[in-house]
C-alpha cells in the first residue's frame, strides 16, 4: 500500500500535468498550422478540407466515446453476470 | 537441402519440455525457436516430402514467400513468448505453448487442405491448455466454449475440403474463391466460414474476447500470436480479392472499438483491439491488389509483435498485482517504470505513430483503399485508426499506470519477462524505422512502397494528436466513461444466457406438463378405488367384489356356458 511519507510522483503534481498539457496544446496548434504551410498530397477530395485529419480525429473520437457511453445503458451488467 | 520438417524443432522442444526440468528445460525450449528459424533458412522454395494418400497428392510442406514470412514470424513470436514464460513453474504451459506454436508453423507450410486441417485442429487442442492452466472455474468453462467453437471450425473445414476434393479431384490448397457452381459453391463457403471463425469474424468473435482474457498471463501472449494469424494467412492464400472480405474487415475494424472503450478488464480491451487490427488485414486481403495484400501480411507481422508486447505488459501487471481491471489499477508507473515505458512503446506501435511498426503497415492498407476507390471503407478505417489510439494507445497505459493512484505498490516483473518485453519493443521500433530492411524485405508480392513522406507523417500525426485531444477534453469535462466493474453483453450472450434460459424454460414447461398429467392419472385411479370401496362396512361396493374368487369364477363359467348354448342354437334356427 501507499506509504504516507513517500515522495509524490511526477504525475501527482497538478502543476506538472498542466505544464504537459500546455506543451501538448502547442503541438496540436503547430500541426494545424503546418497543414497550411506544407503542401501535402491529395489522394481524395475530402483531404482538401483544411486540417481534415485533425477535425476527423477529434470528432471521431468524441462520437466514439459518446456512443460507447450510451451502449453501457443497454449492455452493462454486474461483474458476475455469467457466474450467477 | 539439409532441413527437416519446419514444425519439427518446435514440436521436439515441446516434447522435451515434458521430460526435462530446471535449467535444461529452459535451455531447450529457448533453443527450439532459434533452431527452427535456422532450419527455415535452409529451406528453398518448392514442395517437399510429397506423399499420396487415397489417390490424392498431399504436400505437407510447401515453401514460398508467403509461407516463409509467417514461418519466420511465428518463430520470432514463439521465442519472445517462451522467454516471457521462462519463470513459470508449470510444465503444461511450456509444453502447450511450444506445441501450439509448432501447429501454427505446420499450418502455414501446409500445401494441401488435409494437412492444413490436421494442424488446424492441433491449434485448438494445444492452445486450450493455456486457458485451462489458469486453473479457475471461469477459465475452465471459458476454455470449454473456446474448444467447442474451434473444433466446430475444424469440422466445417473438413466438410468443405471433402466437397472440394470430390469436385476438383485435388486437395491442394491454392486460391479457392467464392465463385463456383453447384455443390462446389457450398464447399467453398464452408471453408470460408471455417477460416472466418478462426479469424474472429463479427458474431463469431466471442470465443476470442471470452477466452483470451481468462488464460494465464503468459498463455495469452501465445494465444494472441498464432490462431488468428494462421487464419489471416489462410485467407491471403485462399480468398485474396474477395470483395465481401472488405466489408467484413471494415466491420471488424469498427465495432470492437466501442466495446473496448467501455470494457474494464484491460486484457479484454486488448482482445477487442486484436479483432480491430485483424479487420485492417482482412480489408487488405479483400482489396486484393499487390500493395493491399502486402499491407495485410505486413500488418499481421507487426501486429503479432506489438500486440504481444501489450499483452505482455498487461500480463506483467496481472502477474505482479493479481489485478487486471482498470477500475482497480492506476498509478503503477511509480513501482513499474520500465514496464510503463515498454507499454507505451507497444501503444505507440499499435496506434501507428511514425517510427513505430504499425505506421509502416497500416498505411499500406489505407493507401490501397483510396487507390481502389473504396471511399467509405477508407473513412471508416480512418475512424478505426483514431479509435484504436483511443482505447489501446491511451486507455491501456493510462488506466494501468497513471490515472488516479490505486495505492498498489509492487515491483518490476521477473527479469525474463522484462527481457522479452524489451526485445519486442526493440523489434517494434526497428520494424517501424527500417521497414525496407526488415518487414518489407519479406513481403510476398512485388510492389515497392515508401511510407515516410511529409503527407503521411503529417496527416497521421494530426489524426493521432487530435484523437488524444478528444481524450483530454472529455476527461477534463468529466465526460469520459469511468472504468466500472462490469460485464458487457456481446453476442456470446445468445449462447451463454439466452439459449440456456430458453432450454431451461422449455424443459421446465415439458416437465411441468408431464407432472400434471401424472398427478391427474394418480388422482383418477385413487378416486376409482375410493368409489368402489365402502369404508364403513369394510367391504367393496361392487357385487363381485363381495364374493370369493371361486364364487366369481362359477358365475362366469355359467355365463359362458349360457352364451355358448345360445350361439349353438342360433345357426340351427336358420
Amino acid at each position: 500500500m501507499a506509504d504516507q511519507n513517500e515522495p509524490k510522483g511526477f504525475f501527482d503534481k497538478p502543476e506538472n500535468i498542466s505544464k504537459m498539457l500546455k506543451v501538448f496544446y502547442v503541438i496540436c496548434g503547430l500541426l494545424v498550422v503546418a497543414d497550411f504551410i506544407v503542401h501535402r498530397h491529395i489522394y481524395h477530395d475530402w483531404e482538401k478540407i483544411p486540417a481534415f485529419y485533425a477535425i476527423y480525429g477529434f470528432v471521431g473520437c468524441v462520437v466514439l466515446v459518446l456512443i460507447a457511453k450510451e451502449m453501457r445503458k443497454v449492455l452493462m451488467r454486474g461483474e458476475d453476470y455469467y457466474d450467477e | 537441402m539439409n532441413s527437416v520438417l519446419p514444425f519439427l524443432p518446435l514440436m521436439i522442444g515441446a516434447l522435451a519440455a515434458v521430460f526435462l526440468r530446471g535449467w535444461l528445460r529452459s535451455a531447450i525450449i529457448l533453443a527450439a525457436p532459434i533452431v527452427g528459424a535456422v532450419n527455415l533458412m535452409g529451406l528453398e522454395h518448392g514442395v517437399f516430402w510429397s506423399i499420396e494418400f487415397m489417390g490424392y497428392a498431399l504436400e505437407p510442406v510447401r515453401v514460398d514467400k508467403l509461407s516463409m514470412m509467417f514461418g519466420y514470424l511465428f518463430h520470432l513470436a514463439s521465442f519472445i513468448a517462451v522467454l516471457y514464460a521462462l519463470h513459470v513453474k508449470d510444465t503444461v504451459q511450456h509444453v502447450a505453448g511450444l506445441a501450439y506454436a509448432a501447429s501454427a508453423v505446420g499450418a502455414v507450410f501446409a500445401g494441401d487442405l488435409l494437412t492444413l486441417f490436421v494442424f488446424w485442429e492441433l491449434l485448438a487442442l494445444t492452445s486450450v491448455f493455456l486457458i485451462w492452466a489458469r486453473r479457475t472455474e471461469r477459465a475452465y468453462s471459458s476454455g470449454m466454449r473456446y474448444l467447442i467453437i474451434q473444433v466446430l471450425s475444424g469440422v466445417l473445414l473438413l466438410a468443405g475440403l471433402l466437397i472440394f476434393a470430390q469436385v476438383n479431384d485435388s486437395l491442394l490448397f491454392n486460391q479457392i474463391s467464392l465463385q463456383h457452381d453447384g455443390i462446389a459453391q457450398i464447399g467453398a463457403w464452408l471453408i470460408f466460414f471455417a477460416f472466418g471463425i478462426k479469424c474472429a469474424f463479427p458474431f463469431m468473435h466471442t470465443w476470442l474476447t471470452d477466452a483470451y482474457p481468462e488464460a494465464t498471463p503468459s498463455g495469452t501472449v501465445f494465444l494472441a500470436s498464432f490462431t488468428t494469424k494462421v487464419a489471416v494467412y489462410a485467407f491471403a492464400r485462399g480468398f485474396p480479392g474477395e470483395e465481401i472480405l472488405v466489408w467484413i474487415g471494415v466491420t471488424m475494424a469498427c465495432f470492437p472499438i466501442f466495446f473496448a472503450v467501455i470494457e474494464n478488464d484491460l486484457r479484454r480491451v486488448l482482445a477487442y483491439s486484436l479483432i480491430n487490427q485483424i479487420g485492417f488485414m482482412i480489408v487488405g486481403i479483400g482489396i486484393g491488389t499487390a500493395i493491399a495484400l502486402n499491407g495485410a501480411v505486413a500488418h499481421a507481422f507487426n501486429d503479432v509483435i506489438f500486440k504481444g508486447l501489450l499483452m505482455m505488459t498487461m500480463g506483467a501487471v496481472l502477474h505482479m498485482t493479481g489485478k487486471i481491471n482498470g477500475s482497480e489499477l492506476g498509478g503503477l508507473y511509480k513501482s513499474m517504470p520500465k514496464t510503463t515505458i515498454l507499454c507505451i512503446v507497444g501503444a505507440a506501435s499499435i496506434s501507428a505513430f511514425p517510427l513505430f511498426s504499425g505506421f509502416v503497415s497500416k498505411s499500406m492498407i489505407m493507401a490501397a483503399a483510396v487507390a481502389e476507390g473504396y471511399d467509405v471503407v477508407w473513412l471508416l478505417l480512418l475512424f478505426a485508426a483514431a479509435g484504436v489510439f483511443h482505447h489501446a494507445g491511451i486507455k491501456i497505459p493510462y488506466f494501468a499506470f497513471f490515472a488516479h493512484d490505486s495505492g498498489i505498490r509492487t515491483t518490476e516483473p521477473p527479469k525474463n519477462m522484462l527481457l522479452a518485453m524489451t526485445l519486442a519493443a526493440i523489434a517494434c521500433v526497428v520494424l517501424g524505422t527500417f521497414p525496407a530492411q526488415t518487414v518489407y524485405a519479406l513481403l510476398p508480392w512485388e510492389h515497392s512502397y515508401q511510407p515516410y513522406d511529409v503527407t503521411h507523417v503529417l496527416t497521421q500525426l494530426q489524426l493521432l494528436f487530435f484523437s488524444a485531444l478528444a481524450f483530454v477534453w472529455l476527461n477534463l469535462r468529466n465526460m469520459y466513461p469511468p472504468e466500472l466493474p462490469s460485464t458487457n453483453l456481446d453476442t456470446d450472450w445468445f449462447y451463454r444466457r439466452l439459449a440456456p434460459n430458453v432450454l431451461t424454460r422449455v424443459g421446465g414447461a415439458i416437465y411441468a406438463a408431464y407432472a400434471t398429467v401424472e398427478r391427474s392419472i394418480f388422482a383418477s385411479v385413487k378416486r376409482l378405488v375410493h368409489n368402489s370401496y365402502d369404508v364403513e362396512s369394510g367391504e367393496p361396493k361392487g357385487y363381485f367384489g363381495k364374493l370369493w374368487p371361486i364364487e366369481t369364477m362359477v358365475v362366469w363359467v355359467a355365463v359362458l356356458l349360457t352364451v355358448y348354448l345360445v350361439i349353438y342354437y342360433i345357426p340351427g334356427s336358420w
